[in-house]
């Protein structure tokens, strides 16, 4: 029997990480993250629910503001779409197939973006700004925070667009998780939206 | 409970069932108002929350940990040591040896870095690692003396917990557990020995190191090292 015994020596870098989670810790990250978003999310609706229920008396809207539920049922239809495409492309490269992983990235970009657009037209042709009563405030914070998140859903989708169209990731579960972490987050956004656009614009 | 959403697919799945559930909020409140949404909402809320509570539970159990990564045979035997203040301990050294003695043995000395409960819930586990460390290293080189080819590394402070991360990554054959004596052992108070035998369907030894009387005992030579 050998007589060499050793320490595992951490060197000038710090301990390894002590991992009980089977949980990758990318996942881990994104999970952490969306539980973030979902408070920060949960403090706007506060604000909006206290407005609209604590502090306002009557018609919602006010009057003479009116919400454009049809515009937005279109925008909420085109998000949904691209929450499918989204799914469709992840599961093309679990087939290993490239061009359906980079249409669907392809298609939910697009679909994303045109949201964004529809949602800043809107918002010029609104009639009211976010100084116009705690209603236009929080209208315009909470369809204004999702925006913001729609376009960081945008970049990382575009990331990753440009990697799948480089030849990046593969139907190994490892090689990509590049899209599935932005998978998730892009039907956060969406299952967001769709609390938003029935809580604001049709209840 | 597993986590239900821990894929994209299962992301994608939530989707569609807020959608459906805030479709069935919008139609309730467009048919009788919003109080009559509102009831919908926790109603349909609480039954989709409670079904995914019934149903997220795994089908199959996954295999027990100390299974997944088991020593292969014919390879060396693989002997768990979980210590902590009795990692030095002669005892401890003396049952290692016995159990090492003649055939081709790896052995993982495992050190939990015994925390403050404060110190633990603000992450300052520095220290305690650090200790841990050169308890470790004190084994190891004990070990080394008495011709035993150890390893060691800092394992969590709650001794089951860095049992189980050990056997994620070292397919033991036994473990060893030291503690203090009966009435001294924090970890026998806390019933540790009987729930590792409990957990873990692994070949458990309890030791127990008693410091004092080996102190007590020691040679004037031993003792100065």
């Amino acid at each position: 029997m050998s007589t060499a015994a050793h320490a595992e020596d951490h060197g000038d870098h710090p301990p390894v990480a002590n991992r009980s989670s089977r949980v990758d810790s990318r996942l881990l990250g994104i999970y952490f993250f969306i539980a973030s978003e979902v408070m920060l999310f949960g403090s706007f609706f506060t604000a909006y629910f206290f407005a609209r229920v604590v502090v306002h008396k009557g018609p919602w809207p006010p009057h003479p503001f009116h919400l454009p539920v049809y515009l937005a049922l279109l925008n909420t239809i085109i998000l949904v779409t691209s929450s499918f495409t989204m799914h469709w492309g992840l599961q093309s490269i679990k087939r290993n197939n490239r061009a359906g992983l980079i249409a669907g990235l392809a298609l939910t970009f697009g679909l994303g973006l045109t949201f964004l657009l529809i949602q800043a037209r809107e918002y010029t042709r609104l009639g009211f700004s976010p100084h116009d009563l705690a209603f236009g405030s929080t209208f315009y914070g909470l369809t204004g925070l999702h925006g913001a998140h729609v376009f960081i859903g945008l970049n990382l989708l575009l990331y990753a667009l440009i990697r799948s169209v480089r030849g990046h990731y593969g139907p190994a579960p490892h090689d990509h998780l590049g899209v599935e972490v932005p998978g998730i987050y892009w039907h956060f956004v969406d299952v967001m939206w769709i609390v938003v656009y029935t809580t604001v614009y049709v209840l | 409970m597993k986590n239900p959403i821990r894929t994209e697919a299962e992301a994608f799945g939530f989707v569609i069932v807020v959608g459906i559930l805030f479709g069935a909020v919008a139609l309730a409140g467009a048919l009788g108002g919003r109080w009559v949404a509102l009831g919908v909402f926790l109603a349909l809320g609480l039954g989709i929350g409670v079904g995914i509570y019934m149903g997220s539970d795994p089908k199959e159990a996954e295999p027990a940990v100390w299974n997944r990564s088991r020593a292969e045979p014919g390879g060396p035997r693989k002997v768990l040591v979980i210590a902590n203040e009795t990692v030095a301990g002669r005892a401890l050294r003396g049952e290692i040896v016995q159990r090492t003695a003649g055939i081709e043995a790896d052995v993982l000395v495992v050190c939990p870095a015994l925390n403050s409960r404060i110190r633990h819930w603000t992450s300052d586990e520095d220290q305690a690692r650090e200790l841990a460390q050169e308890r470790i290293q004190r084994s190891l080189a004990a070990l080394a003396e008495v011709g035993v080819a150890a390893r060691g590394q800092v394992g969590d402070d709650d001794p089951m917990q860095a049992i189980e991360d050990a056997l994620r990554t070292f397919g033991a054959d036994e473990i060893i557990i030291s503690t203090h004596p009966p009435g001294r052992s924090n970890w026998l108070e806390k019933e540790v020995i009987e729930r590792a035998r409990e957990r873990f369907d692994l070949p458990i030894a309890h030791v127990v190191v008693d410091l004092e009387h080996e102190r007590a005992t020691a040679s004037p030579s031993s003792a100065e090292r």
